[in-house]
This record gives structure tokens, C-alpha cells and sequence, in this order.
């Protein structure tokens, strides 16, 4: 654990009575993209969404650290203007709200009471973030997400993400829904946003977007836990021999066993 | 001396008005005095609260102090064909400087004797049907001036006309009135604002008359910002023409209690009325509205959509009819009214109605209520916004949806900064 990471000790959360995450221990460093694989129903999207803060999740032990500072009790707009952000596996639509005036609104709120956005400087960076990640100008007078394809939603959450500059970014299967041409779009999106000032975690099912976004790290998530991690090669023996000799090897079975 | 007792000057020393207007005025008197005031048990008035429209405690309106202040203050829009600005009904500004060749702009009184013909054709001709008829009474009885506008035959007016409509002084009674002729084939928007000089308690009673001829393209809005204390009449009659489009809002951003009727006949073939408005009701606000889209030609369209988004213990009715006669084959009438709760205390009643005597026809209502999404407010908060200000993104873009049928871009952006300002932005 070190003061410049994204830090996931030995969490537990549970929906209702039904327990999810089962003592989740995981450490992004800043500069670093990690990615968590896993089956459907691993939990995987959960744990985006705890770290996020989603109200409908229930904490019961452990804690997440950003920057070695506790987040668990911040509400996840505080957490967000702390430099956290969630790209959704399914983003929302809000009518009337047009894209140009959400992204204000964001920007806004992380400004100090009483000062304004500058709009000629904010207009500027939005439409050079939007030629880069092909997403048409007239797009700022949609309102968000409403009537977008897949692949539009996607990079509209990697425009966000582009114009918020978060210090870490938790992806939530960027990849699903889009063809191949999109997919190389959003992961060139989102490689140019890589650096040493923010850590990615990448969460998805194939492994086809990490041949996009090749990952320092690749975790693979089973029953709440991460039970296996190694290079980006582990994504691509996955691939090709699936989930179950980790899990027989790695699983809850296999660490019985030993 | 109450308004509700106030009989208007028999011939006065005034002569601003023509002799017939004013024994018009005489026989209004006898048919307010002649109404009942409605009672719990009238249709119309189902959920009101028939508190809010005792008028005793109102009383005529004197001059304003400072007409020049309220004048500065009518600014709004910036590139404009035409501005009037009334201060308690008296014209106190009036500027043309962006009026096509043709086009009348006047003081009502003004019209009436110059343009007697056009003027009786489309005062107040039509029955007030959905409840005040008594109270159109007492503003056809009272009415000291208002905004005339004629558009002759082909002529388009790009930029939009403003009237100003300022209320002034504690329990003071207005009786603004617009009245909109477009001839044949005519286009223009018209901006109506409904203002109060101080945070005052005052009584207006408004009517606007639309009238459309053939192809005639109106766009209609209604910038209602009453004080929070004001009780407010605002009584619309639309008239379309073959072809005609009328695309009338009314927001309401303002008052204690307001009651709205909105009464769209659509009597040329392959008309169309569009019927919006916007409705933040906050506080103890009670928002009142009731509608009617009268389908009698052929091919006609309507399409009503009213968004309420209600806070604090605030209440709306809408009661909507849509009425198809028998020569309205295919009709397509559509009515909407969308209700967004923000708080326990809150009301929302809503009555829609049809009633069909014609074949082929597709109309379609509803009413809906709803509260904030909480996935919104989420996906909101996951990106830095803090919960109210997400709150009023919702509630902004709850609204935007209607500005966005306006189908004007520039009036739709016009709007918005004008809403924007009063939630809070």
C-alpha cells in the first residue's frame, strides 16, 4: 500500500443479506493500469460500483483507500471530486440535459464557491477532447446518452473522463456493446489519457479490449475475491484455456485444498 | 374599494375607448355581477381551492410609481422587432424599431377605434368554457389597455415581438390582455411577460386571444414571474386556420396561485396547436390548469405537454380535454402531463379526458408521476456533482424536454437562460 495508489483492503459488501465481495485485497499504483477479468457474476461490477459509492451497497468490513485516505464514508460526488471516476458499463440517459451542460456542471463543482468556469477555455478543451475521440461537435446540445448507440454512450464516458482528469479511473466493461472499430476509438481514448498521474483499473470479460489497453497487471476475480494475478500474458491463457483451472487451482476448492 | 365591486366608469371623462367598446364593458359588468362564483361542486373547479379566488381583498390599480425603473428593467431578450411595456395597463414604452411594413403593434384601446373591424373579429369572441368565464368577465369589464398585434397576409417577422406586463403596488388588480391576428400565410413569435414590481400580494386577471388564419406560424410564450404572493388568472383562446401552426408555452415561474385555461380550436383542415408549459411549483404554490383541444376540421393535430416538478408541500391540478367533433376524421391529438415529485408534502391531480364523435382517429393521454431517478442522481454524483445540484440538472432538463419542442432554436435557448436564472444556475 503507498500513498499513491488505489487501495482495496480486505473488502467485504454485501446487497441486502447477500454478501458480494468476500475480502477483496487489490492495490492500483498511480502511473499503472490494472485489469480484473473474471466470470459473469464474479462481482466485477459491484466492486466498480462500491468504490464508486452506489447506495444500494453495503460495506461491512475493510476499507478503500485513495491516496492512503479512507473513502468509504465520503458520499461518491465527494469522492469523485477527490480525483476517483467510474466509467458505467451502462450510462444513463438524462433527458434535457445536454452533454456540454452535464460536463459544466462536473467541472464546475470541483472549483472553489464563487468562481466560475471560464467558458471560452472550457468550450476549447471540450472540442479538442471531442475531435480526439471522434465524437461529433453537435454532440453538446444533445442531451446525455439519450437515443445513443453503444459505441457513442462509451466514448461520451471517455470524453468525461478526458476532461475530468481524474487521478484513478475504474472502467466497468468499456468494451461491451461496441463493434471493433469503436473498441479502438475508446481504448485509443483512452491509452491517451495514460501517464504517471492516474492509475486504471480495467474491468471486462473478454480479453480482446487488453490487446487494445495492454495492462501492468491482470487480476482475475471469482466469488468476491481476486484469487490469481500476473502479467498481461495471464489475460491471454485465459483467453484461450478460461476461467476454470484458476479457479480449481486459485478458487475457494483450490485454497481449501492447500 | 374592492375590484369585485368596482363597476368600470360609466362614460368617465376618459374617451379612450370607442362608446360601443365601452357599453360592451357596461354589459361584461352585469354578466360578472349575473355569474356565480364558483362553488366546490363545479366540474371546473374540482381540487381548486376556491380560497385562493375570493378577489375582495383586491382592489383597482393606481398609476405606477416609477414607470422609467420598470421600463429599465423590462430587458430580456436583445435583438427584437418590437417592444411594449405596460406598467399597471399603462403603455409606458414602445419601441418598433424591427416591424416589417404592415404590421400593426398597438394600445388595444387604439385599435378598437382605428381598426374596429379587426379588432371585434377576434376579441374574446370565443365562450370561456373551462371555468372563468365570470373573471374574463370582470377583465372584459375593467380592461384599461393591452397589446394588439396584426400580421398581414405572407408577412414574417423573424425576430420576436416583447410585451411587458408589470404589476405594481400591495393587493393592486391588472387586466393585461394580448390579442395576436395573423393573417394568412403570416409568421411571428410574441413574448408575453408577466412581472411584479415588488414582492407584493396583487391580483391579474390576463387573457391572450390567438388568432390564425390559413398557413399563419405563430409561436406563443408566456413568461409568467408573478411575485411569490400574486394570485393570477391566465385565460388563453387559440384559433387555427387551415394549415395554421400554433405553438403556444406558458411558463409559469411565479405566484401563490395561479390558474391557467388553455382553449385550442382547431378549425381548418390539417391545423395544428401545440400546447407546452413548464411548471416548477415550489413553496405553497398551486398551479391550476385546465385544457381543451377542439378538433373540428379534418387532419387536424394537437399535441399537449405540460411537465410539473413539485417541491416543498406545492399542488397542481390539470384537467385536459380532448373533444373530436364529428367532421374531425382523422385527428391525431396527443396529451401528456408529467408530474415529478420532489417532496412527500407534494400534490399533483391529474384529470385527463377524451371524448370522440369522429371515426379514424388516434388520440393518445396520459398523466404520469414520478420521483427524481435515483440511478440519474447517481451517475450524476459518480461524476463530482453534488446531490442538489444534480437535483436541479434533473429538474432542468425535466424541463428543457418541452423547450426542445418548440422546434426555434433560438427561442429554446432564450428560454433555458430565462429558466436557468430561476432555478438557480
Amino acid at each position: 500500500m503507498s500513498a499513491h495508489s488505489l487501495s482495496i483492503r480486505d473488502l467485504h459488501a454485501s446487497i441486502g443479506d447477500k454478501p458480494i465481495l468476500k475480502g477483496l485485497t487489490l492495490d492500483i499504483p498511480k502511473g499503472e493500469v490494472h485489469a480484473i477479468m473474471g466470470k459473469n457474476g464474479a462481482g466485477k461490477s459491484t466492486l466498480a460500483k462500491i468504490m464508486a459509492g452506489h447506495p444500494d451497497y453495503t460495506v461491512t468490513s475493510g476499507d478503500v483507500l485513495l491516496d492512503g485516505e479512507s473513502i468509504l464514508g465520503l458520499e461518491p460526488d465527494v469522492r469523485a471530486r477527490l480525483g476517483l471516476f467510474l466509467a458505467f458499463q451502462y450510462p444513463m440517459e438524462i433527458p434535457g440535459v445536454t452533454i456540454a451542460n452535464f460536463i459544466r456542471a462536473a467541472l464546475q463543482a470541483r472549483l472553489p464557491e464563487g468562481e466560475e468556469l471560464e467558458a471560452t477555455d472550457y468550450y476549447a478543451k471540450l472540442y479538442a477532447k471531442m475531435d480526439a475521440l471522434s465524437v461529433p461537435r453537435n454532440f453538446t446540445s444533445r442531451s446525455v446518452n439519450e437515443g445513443f448507440s453503444g459505441g457513442e454512450k462509451k466514448r461520451c464516458e471517455i470524453l468525461q473522463m478526458a476532461m475530468l482528469e481524474p487521478s484513478y479511473a475504474v472502467l466497468d466493461e468499456t468494451d461491451s456493446g461496441l463493434d471493433i472499430d469503436a473498441l479502438k476509438i475508446v481504448s485509443a481514448g483512452v491509452n491517451a489519457l495514460r501517464g504517471p498521474n492516474i492509475g486504471m483499473l480495467v474491468i471486462t470479460h473478454y480479453q480482446r479490449l487488453l490487446d487494445y489497453i495492454v495492462p501492468d497487471k491482470v487480476h482475475v476475480m471469482s466469488e468476491g475475491r481476486i484469487i490469481h494475478s500476473g502479467d498481461k500474458d495471464l489475460a491471454l491463457k485465459l483467453e484461450a484455456e478460461g476461467y476454470d483451472w484458476v479457479e480449481k487451482q486459485f478458487g475457494e476448492s483450490g485454497i481449501k485444498a492447500a | 374599494m374592492s375590484i369585485s365591486t368596482t363597476p368600470p366608469p360609466e362614460n368617465g371623462t376618459s374617451n379612450r375607448w370607442p362608446a360601443w367598446f365601452r357599453k360592451e364593458q357596461q354589459e361584461a359588468w352585469e354578466l360578472f355581477q349575473f355569474l356565480p362564483q364558483p362553488k366546490r361542486n363545479d366540474e371546473p373547479w374540482r381540487f381548486a381551492n376556491l380560497k385562493a379566488i375570493d378577489l375582495s381583498e383586491f382592489h383597482a390599480a393606481a398609476p405606477s410609481q416609477d414607470a422609467a425603473a420598470l421600463v429599465a428593467r423590462s430587458s430580456a431578450h436583445t435583438d427584437l422587432a418590437a417592444k411594449l411595456v405596460f406598467a399597471n395597463e399603462v403603455l409606458v414604452h414602445n419601441d418598433q424599431v424591427g416591424l416589417p411594413a404592415g404590421v400593426l403593434l398597438l394600445p388595444m384601446e387604439e385599435a378598437a377605434k382605428n381598426h374596429e373591424e379587426l379588432f371585434r373579429k377576434s376579441f374574446m369572441t370565443s365562450d370561456v368554457r373551462l371555468g372563468s368565464k365570470k373573471f374574463a368577465a370582470l377583465h372584459h369589464a375593467h380592461l384599461h389597455s393591452g397589446a394588439f398585434v396584426y400580421v398581414p397576409q405572407g408577412v414574417v417577422i423573424e425576430k420576436p415581438i416583447e410585451i411587458w406586463h408589470w404589476v405594481e403596488g400591495e393587493n393592486a388588480t391588472i387586466f393585461p390582455h394580448t390579442l395576436i391576428v395573423l393573417a394568412e400565410g403570416a409568421s411571428a413569435t410574441v413574448i408575453d411577460h408577466f412581472v411584479s414590481s415588488r414582492d407584493e400580494r396583487s391580483l391579474a386577471i390576463a387573457v391572450n386571444d390567438l388568432t390564425l388564419g390559413t398557413n399563419a406560424k405563430l409561436h406563443y410564450v408566456g413568461v409568467q414571474e408573478w411575485s411569490d404572493k400574486a394570485t393570477a388568472f391566465h385565460i388563453n383562446t387559440t384559433e387555427v386556420e387551415k394549415e395554421g401552426v400554433s405553438t403556444a408555452l406558458q411558463m409559469n415561474l411565479g405566484g401563490a396561485y395561479i390558474r391557467g385555461e388553455s382553449d385550442s380550436h382547431l378549425l381548418g383542415e390539417e391545423s395544428r396547436s401545440v400546447m407546452l408549459s413548464i411548471n416548477p411549483a415550489s413553496g405553497t404554490r398551486e398551479i391550476d390548469q385546465r385544457t381543451f383541444q377542439d378538433h373540428f376540421a379534418p387532419r387536424a393535430t394537437s399535441d399537449l405537454l405540460y411537465h410539473n416538478a413539485l417541491a416543498d408541500s406545492s399542488r397542481t391540478i390539470f384537467a385536459g380535454l380532448i373533444k373530436v367533433e364529428e367532421a374531425a376524421h382523422e385527428t391525431d391529438a396527443y396529451q401528456k402531463v408529467r408530474n415529478l415529485m420532489l417532496s412527500d408534502e407534494a400534490e399533483a391531480n391529474s384529470m385527463p379526458g377524451l371524448e370522440i364523435l369522429a371515426d379514424n382517429v388516434r388520440c393518445t393521454h396520459g398523466a404520469t408521476s414520478g420521483e427524481l431517478n435515483e440511478d440519474e442522481l447517481f451517475y450524476m454524483m459518480a461524476r463530482g456533482i453534488p446531490p442538489k445540484q444534480a437535483a436541479q440538472l434533473i429538474v432542468r432538463g425535466f424541463f428543457g424536454t418541452v423547450l426542445e419542442r418548440l422546434e426555434n432554436e433560438p427561442l429554446h435557448e432564450h428560454l433555458g437562460e430565462i429558466l436557468d436564472r430561476k432555478l438557480g444556475f
